[in-house]
């Protein structure tokens, strides 16, 4: 079921888009810098004013202006929408601790004082937070701002939920930990997630709408956007690789044996079905087994060669990896020959399937 | 325009020797800058007779224009803080056609001799002034009474405050502002909740310095208020005449003055370190 539709023109920004979110929907908007999608969540927060265009979330129309006939424009303010923003920085206020930040919500919406506590204490806690409670913003660190935030976002119990690259301004080490309670948090809500990291996509949404030059470009369930991308951008990001099988307590073994070991983001158990995720430019190409670190060895063959962005994409028959032009010619590559794909423990995401 | 900032905060970064400073010539003008300032602070300590000193400011004209300029200058700061804010948030938080002239006329008291702001308000104020006729039906009579004194002060120190309130209000920027509103926060609650506990620092100092300013009134006071003793004879007017009649009385007054100013420095520092 539907519960939030929209259709905006901004002019000066180029945005001409309308899609809309299901009830219990995360929906991922991809597309490159400048592509309009931090103009999209300023328009459905209600901090900018679209020329053109219409919005509905549940019953409440979000604004109706522009349009030719219509007997009079509406426009909600942002503090009556229902709508909450989660920003790439937390903006947590500086002033207020983390409790008194995720209560900020309920309190304005007329709860008492010590409601809108309670409210925070449990929010705090489903993000993993509770010990924070009492810190002020400049004790706590990214990730743990980030978390607050988002117990703050959610303590409004919002209609619709927009999140701006949530995790593009933390720690590469941090991220799995925000993705793993987001992917808890966000299950029955209506969310619009802007990213630019398809395994956020991939782990977090429904479906997926890729935008670009503000137009909406593709639409539709996220597996089958990354798996046969129409749009440039969409097949850029895609060509993940993806090892499924069952989760053996060391990592993912597909039915041919392979076994690929990584970091759980999941709470997976031995014996789950799973699958193994990491990007072809996380993948190091050798002709010898390399020694080192602990990593994922695979013997593969290789069975086509594609330029991709300024890189090489080899692909072998299930995998692929990105080199650049100078490896391509240093390793011999070429259809047919056989080399050794690595991959670090660390750049491998397993997640329950 | 901002207070000076209190020495930073972290001894061990200001001991450390800075890789690039300022180049040493600089330190000549500097230190005849500061030399120029304190040498005249120390000429009236030194010129203080500290015998008769007691006597001299505790006078009843002295403790009576003393009480008044606390008193006054006490409320043109709450006068400055009531208009000031409003003032501030409309230029820094709004754009109108028109905004830049407004902005100017605002600020105008700043560099305006105090003098001829006096004159301006017994033109507009004042009995034959352009409200005054209004103001006289209504059975109102401003000129030459403590009012006076706190419609002048106000006049001269209003754009202290709006000045360094906007300044505070443009640097914390919207952003805050916009999450509290999706987080369902209306406009009144974010300005309560978040606007000015955010611009808090910049707010004092601006209240910090109208109230000095208010303090050392003297220009637009005597124009508009004259000089009543108890009404509207404050500190610096006092110390204006004893100079004529007693000289040792207006040194005295003088250093009251200057301790009044830096206790008063004193309290916002602490304040803010706090």
């Amino acid at each position: 079921m539907t519960v939030f539709e929209l259709s905006a023109t901004v002019r000066h920004r180029g945005l001409h888009v309308a899609f809309s979110v299901g009830e219990h929907e995360v929906v991922a908007l991809l597309g490159p810098n400048g592509a309009g999608k931090s103009t999209v969540l300023s328009v459905v927060a209600g901090l900018l004013r679209p020329d053109v265009g219409h919005a509905t979330l549940g019953e409440r129309v979000l604004f109706d202006v522009g349009r030719p006939g219509a007997s009079q424009a509406s426009f909600l303010p942002a503090h009556r929408r229902s709508v909450a923003l989660l920003a790439q920085q937390p903006l947590l206020f500086p002033h207020l601790t983390a409790r008194d930040n995720v209560a900020f919500g309920p309190r304005s919406a007329g709860r008492s004082r010590a409601e809108s506590r309670a409210i925070a204490t449990r929010w705090l806690a489903e993000v993993d937070a509770t010990q924070l409670a009492h810190r002020r913003p400049a004790q706590l660190s990214g990730g743990q701002a980030q978390r607050v935030a988002v117990a703050r976002a959610l303590a409004t119990d919002p209609g619709l939920l927009l999140m701006d690259e949530p995790m593009a301004a933390l720690d590469v080490a941090v991220a799995p930990t925000l993705r793993q309670m987001l992917r808890r948090v966000l299950a029955d809500r209506a969310v619009v997630i802007v990213t630019h990291d398809v395994l956020d996509a991939l782990l977090l949404a429904d479906r997926v709408i890729v935008l670009e030059n503000g137009h909406v470009v593709e639409d539709g369930p996220t597996s089958q956007v990354l798996a046969r991308p129409r749009s440039a951008f969409a097949a850029q990001i895609a060509g993940l690789n993806m090892v499924r099988g069952t989760y053996d307590g060391r990592g993912v073994r597909n039915p041919d044996g392979l076994l690929i070991e990584g970091l759980t983001e999941d709470r997976v158990d031995p014996g789950d079905s799973a699958v193994a995720v990491f990007r072809p430019s996380a993948v190091g190409v050798y002709t010898r087994p390399p020694g080192g670190s602990p990593r994922n060895v695979i013997d593969v063959t290789v069975t086509e060669l594609e330029p991709h962005g300024d890189q090489i994409r080899v692909r072998t028959a299930e995998l692929s990896a990105d080199v650049t032009a100078g490896a391509v010619a240093d390793l011999d590559l070429a259809p047919a020959r056989r080399v050794v794909f690595a991959v670090k423990a660390n750049e491998v995401a397993i997640y329950r399937s | 325009m901002s207070w000076p900032r209190p020495g930073s905060p972290h001894p061990e970064v200001a001991n450390r020797t800075r890789a690039v400073g300022p180049p040493r010539w600089v330190f000549v003008p500097a230190a005849a800058g500061a030399v120029f300032v304190v040498l005249p602070l120390a000429a009236i300590i030194a010129r203080v007779r500290w015998s008769g000193f007691l006597a001299l400011v505790t006078s009843d004209s002295s403790l009576a224009a003393l009480a008044l300029s606390l008193r006054t200058s006490a409320t043109s700061t709450l006068l400055c803080v009531g208009l000031g804010v409003p003032m501030a948030m409309v230029l820094a938080r709004t754009s109108f056609p028109g905004q830049q002239v407004l902005r100017s006329l605002v600020l105008l008291p700043l560099v305006l001799p105090p003098v001829v702001g006096g004159i301006a308000l017994l033109y507009t104020f004042g009995r034959r002034g352009l409200l005054g006729h209004t103001l006289e039906v209504l059975g109102i009579q401003v000129a030459f009474t403590t009012a006076a004194v706190i419609m002048a002060q106000t006049f001269v120190a209003l754009p202290f405050l709006v000045v360094s309130l906007e300044g505070a209000l443009r640097t914390s920027g919207e952003r805050y502002e916009a999450v509290a509103a999706t987080l369902g926060a209306g406009p009144t609650t974010v300005f309560r909740r978040v606007t000015l506990p955010l611009v808090l620092p910049g707010l004092a100092a601006g209240a910090v310095l109208s109230f000095a300013r208010s303090l050392g009134e003297f220009g637009a006071t005597i124009t508009f208020a004259g000089s009543l003793q108890g009404v509207t004879r404050t500190l610096p007017l006092e110390i204006y005449l004893q100079r004529e009649v007693d000289p040792d009385a207006a040194v005295a007054l003088s250093l009251v003055l200057v301790l009044v100013a830096v206790l008063v420095i004193g309290l916002v520092r602490a304040g803010r370190a706090a």
